[in-house]
């Protein structure tokens, strides 16, 4: 496609990869992201400010091009769950790795999505994502007509389709391989963040150590006092010392492996649900072609006379 | 790691400075031996050969005998009596009355407490230096069911003279040690030197070993009092005056041991403890001690705080350890679900890699283990140790305040007597006034015998003190030592394992 050489289209102006999201706004109740793109005709920035339900909305006019061929194929970059400004326990643990260490991961993963979205062949070309990122007034809130992730009637076909064949080798196999990747990186990425949460539990201890061990300095012109207190405080700066190294070690592993995994996971399953947007068409096709075979011979004879 | 910037010129690094520090101890050890000798030769001569040892203890209670006052106070000889197990064979001579006042060495002197016999075997030791080695290994389960107990080999590797050998081992139980500490305690504790507390018993620890099941828990429990056992009596024969005491040789020494049963926490004696425990709670309230001497409150007020601040450190450091302990548990388990990923991931040089990563998470799981472990025997079992060896010391000073309260309470007896004597002057009652005069003479004798017990107990307290406080620091900074280089090493440890990692890593796209 053509779209891969040039991307001064006119379809984005700006270039899809100096999207940033710089800023992490607490507005009353309300998260605002600063949205920062740079111009791809000449010099200058975009500077919009947009909230969850903004990306929503980019989201769901992403999902509603129905005209557009093939759109189904597509494995939408996903969007992370909503966040809110005092989450409870249970949105915390559905969060993940986006919800520790105060928004930075979570900014992180938002400017990840943009740049996605920005740079696919497809999705880009949608006006939606022009207004999202160069329109300096937000994006209309109205809800996208009905679009191809009709939620409620998709899980209940879920179950029942999940687990149908294939008539391509190929996807089969992709299915499965899926089905197992998916599990997996879930649950590594679940095990890597008690690891990371369990080191910032760590360098809290290592924090209280250090001043446990101040206060047992005492002034004093006794030489044994004087040693022990020496001893004390050399002691306490060891401790502020493997404070701040775990404390990075938490934070490199939390940007690293740990959104890497959270992103992965996440990715797994609009890949999933890719396939399965595929796999209901398949039995669409096989319901459409019974119901075919089994049509009256009569109208079948009239319908080929039709056609030619 | 250095914040060189901050230290005082002089001092470069902080393993030279604490060198620094070690260069105080030699002199302060020097100037107590330095101290004037003032007792005849025949004592020390006597003190520094080991076989002899029974036969001088035979001889010179005898002495004491005689020069024995009565006990003044009625309750403290029976609590003392329960809390020894009978008396051990060594001092058999003694009848329970006077096992209050048993000195430890033979000495020919009007002081009961032979203390500048103490002086003495500073000097002694000043020959024969300090070359103990206790070890408590090999927990072993004997017998069955609720009667079952672990016995420990207690090895000792010695070259002093005070033992017949070098290198001898004996079995000993749990309930060993603590009938060695009930007897130094109640031959010690109340004349002020400081006896090293032993391990605390635990019920529900035992009961998990005793059932019988091998699993990890109780494992650690056998690990863990193994390890206190040990401290315990290298602590104890750090001492100089314990050192000698007939009771620990006898428990180092001697293949059998007899049983300590007023150990047990439900037998009688162990009630009588309690009880006593509660009184002597009560009393200490009562007592108001006129403190004549700044030294004592100030070291009091200095206990108290280093007892505040070390329980505080030891909650630091255990909610360190359990921390320490959940990373290695949950990096175990990422390197587990890491390479289930690396198994089921198409691309190799990734498969490869999440493997790869998964084995260094695995390692690093083991070293966290380590760290904890290293965490906990070194820190956290010192400061507990200290945290109890605190309440010892408190004990001491409340024991003095005892001795204080024993001659005050004589003193004003003594007038009580004195007054009615004076009225009984004026009555022509001649045989009712001899009587009173021959109790004022036996009170004044009790009131010296108060007052010189007073003066000696402090003067205990003080050289203990200073004992303790030098041995203190002394430990912390050996631990300490110990434990950042045990930091050190598992730093350096996790850098190689994740320098091997990093090519693997490059090597994916």
């Amino acid at each position: 496609m053509m779209e891969e050489v040039k991307e001064v289209t006119p379809n984005l102006s700006v270039s899809c990869h100096n999207i940033n999201v710089t800023d992490v706004v607490k507005d009353g109740e309300t998260l605002t992201f600063v949205v920062v793109s740079k111009k791809l005709s000449g010099t200058g920035e975009y500077h919009v400010d947009r909230t969850y339900d903004d990306f929503e909305w980019l989201q769901q006019h992403l999902f509603a091009q129905e005209d557009e061929p093939g759109i189904q194929g597509v494995i939408f970059p996903p969007l992370p769950v909503k966040a809110h400004v005092n989450p409870s326990v249970k949105a915390i643990k559905q969060l993940g790795f986006l919800g520790i260490d105060q928004w930075e991961p979570y900014r992180v993963a938002m400017e990840t999505y943009l740049r996605q979205v920005a740079s696919h062949a497809i999705l880009s070309k949608n006006k939606a994502v022009e207004i999202f990122l160069t329109s300096s007034d937000p994006p209309g809130r109205q809800k996208a007509r009905k679009n191809i992730f009709n939620r409620l009637s998709q899980a209940m076909e879920e179950l029942r389709k999940e687990s149908h064949k294939d008539v391509d080798d190929f996807f089969q196999t992709e299915r499965d391989h899926n089905l197992t990747l998916t599990g997996y990186t879930k649950t590594a990425a679940e095990r890597f963040l008690d690891v990371v949460l369990t080191e910032q539990k760590i360098a809290v201890a290592f924090t209280h150590f250090s001043t446990a061990l101040h206060l047992c300095v005492e002034p004093g012109e006794d030489p044994d006092k004087e040693a022990f207190s020496k001893v004390c405080v050399k002691l306490s700066e060891v401790f502020d010392t493997m404070k701040t190294s775990i404390t990075s070690v938490a934070e490199n592993n939390l940007s690293t492996l740990g959104l890497g995994l959270d992103m992965d996971s996440r990715y797994q399953e609009a890949e999933k649900e890719m396939l399965f947007r595929r796999t209901c068409k398949l039995v669409e096709l096989e319901a459409a072609s019974r119901n075919a075979e089994r049509a009256k011979p009569g109208k079948k004879a009239a319908v080929a006379v039709l056609l030619c | 790691m250095a914040d060189t910037a901050r230290d005082p010129p002089p001092e470069q690094t902080d393993f030279q400075e604490l060198e620094d520090g070690e260069d105080l101890f030699p002199e302060p050890v020097s100037t107590l031996e330095s101290e004037p000798a003032s007792l005849p030769a025949e004592d020390i001569s006597t003190n520094s050969n080991g076989p002899k040892q029974d036969s001088l203890f035979d001889d010179d209670p005898e002495d004491l005998f005689a020069e024995a006052t009565e006990e003044v106070s009625l309750d403290s000889p029976e609590r003392d009596v329960l809390l020894s197990d009978g008396p051990s064979p060594a001092i058999t001579p003694i009848t329970p009355p006077t096992s209050v006042i048993t000195p430890r060495i033979g000495h020919a002197h009007d002081d009961m407490f032979t203390h500048s016999s103490f002086d003495e075997m500073e000097e002694e030791e000043g020959g024969d230096s300090f070359d103990m080695h206790i070890s408590v290994s090999d927990p072993e389960k004997v017998g069955d069911g609720m009667n079952a107990y672990m016995a420990y080999k207690v090895s000792t590797k010695t070259s002093m003279s005070v033992f017949k050998q070098s290198d001898f081992s004996v079995k000993r139980r749990f309930s060993d040690f603590l009938g060695l500490h009930s007897k130094l305690a109640s031959k010690y504790l109340h004349i002020g030197y400081i006896v090293p507390p032993a391990p605390e018993k635990s019920i529900v620890g035992m009961t998990k070993v005793k059932v019988g099941k091998e699993d990890q828990s109780s494992n650690e429990f056998v690990e863990k009092r193994r390890s206190a056992l040990e401290r315990y009596l290298m602590r104890t024969v750090k001492h100089p005056l314990l050192l000698k005491d007939p009771d620990v040789l006898q428990f180092l020494e001697s293949s059998e041991l007899p049983r300590a049963v007023s150990t047990q926490a439900l037998s009688s004696a162990g009630l009588l403890r309690m009880v006593n425990k509660a009184a002597d709670a009560v009393n200490k309230m009562t007592i108001k001690m006129n403190e004549s001497d700044a030294w004592f409150e100030e070291k009091q007020q200095h206990f108290e705080n280093l007892d505040v601040q070390l329980r505080k450190l030891h909650a630091s450091v255990e909610s360190l350890v359990c921390h320490r302990k959940e990373l290695s548990v949950n990096t175990a388990a990422f390197a587990k679900s890491a390479a289930m990923l690396g198994n089921s991931e198409d691309h190799t040089a990734l498969s490869r890699a999440l493997s790869q990563l998964a084995e260094v998470e695995e390692k690093m799981d083991q070293l966290h283990q380590d760290q904890a472990n290293a965490d906990f025997y070194l820190f956290s079992e010192l400061l507990g140790d200290y945290v109890r060896l605190i309440t010892a010391v408190k004990g001491v000073f409340d024991h003095r305040m005892k001795t204080w309260q024993k001659w005050q309470d004589s003193q004003m007896l003594l007038q009580k007597k004195r007054e009615a004597e004076a009225k009984l002057q004026f009555t022509n009652k001649p045989d009712k006034l001899q009587q009173a005069k021959d109790d004022i003479k036996e009170l004044e004798g009790k009131v010296q015998q108060g007052e010189r017990d007073f003066e000696q107990v402090s003067k205990t307290i003080r050289k203990e003190v200073s004992r303790f406080e030098k041995d203190r620091v002394k430990d912390f900074k050996t631990i300490i030592i110990k434990y950042l280089e045990s930091l050190v090493q598992t730093q350096q440890q996790l850098i190689k394992y994740w320098d091997a990692f990093l090519p693997e890593a490059k090597a994916i796209s």
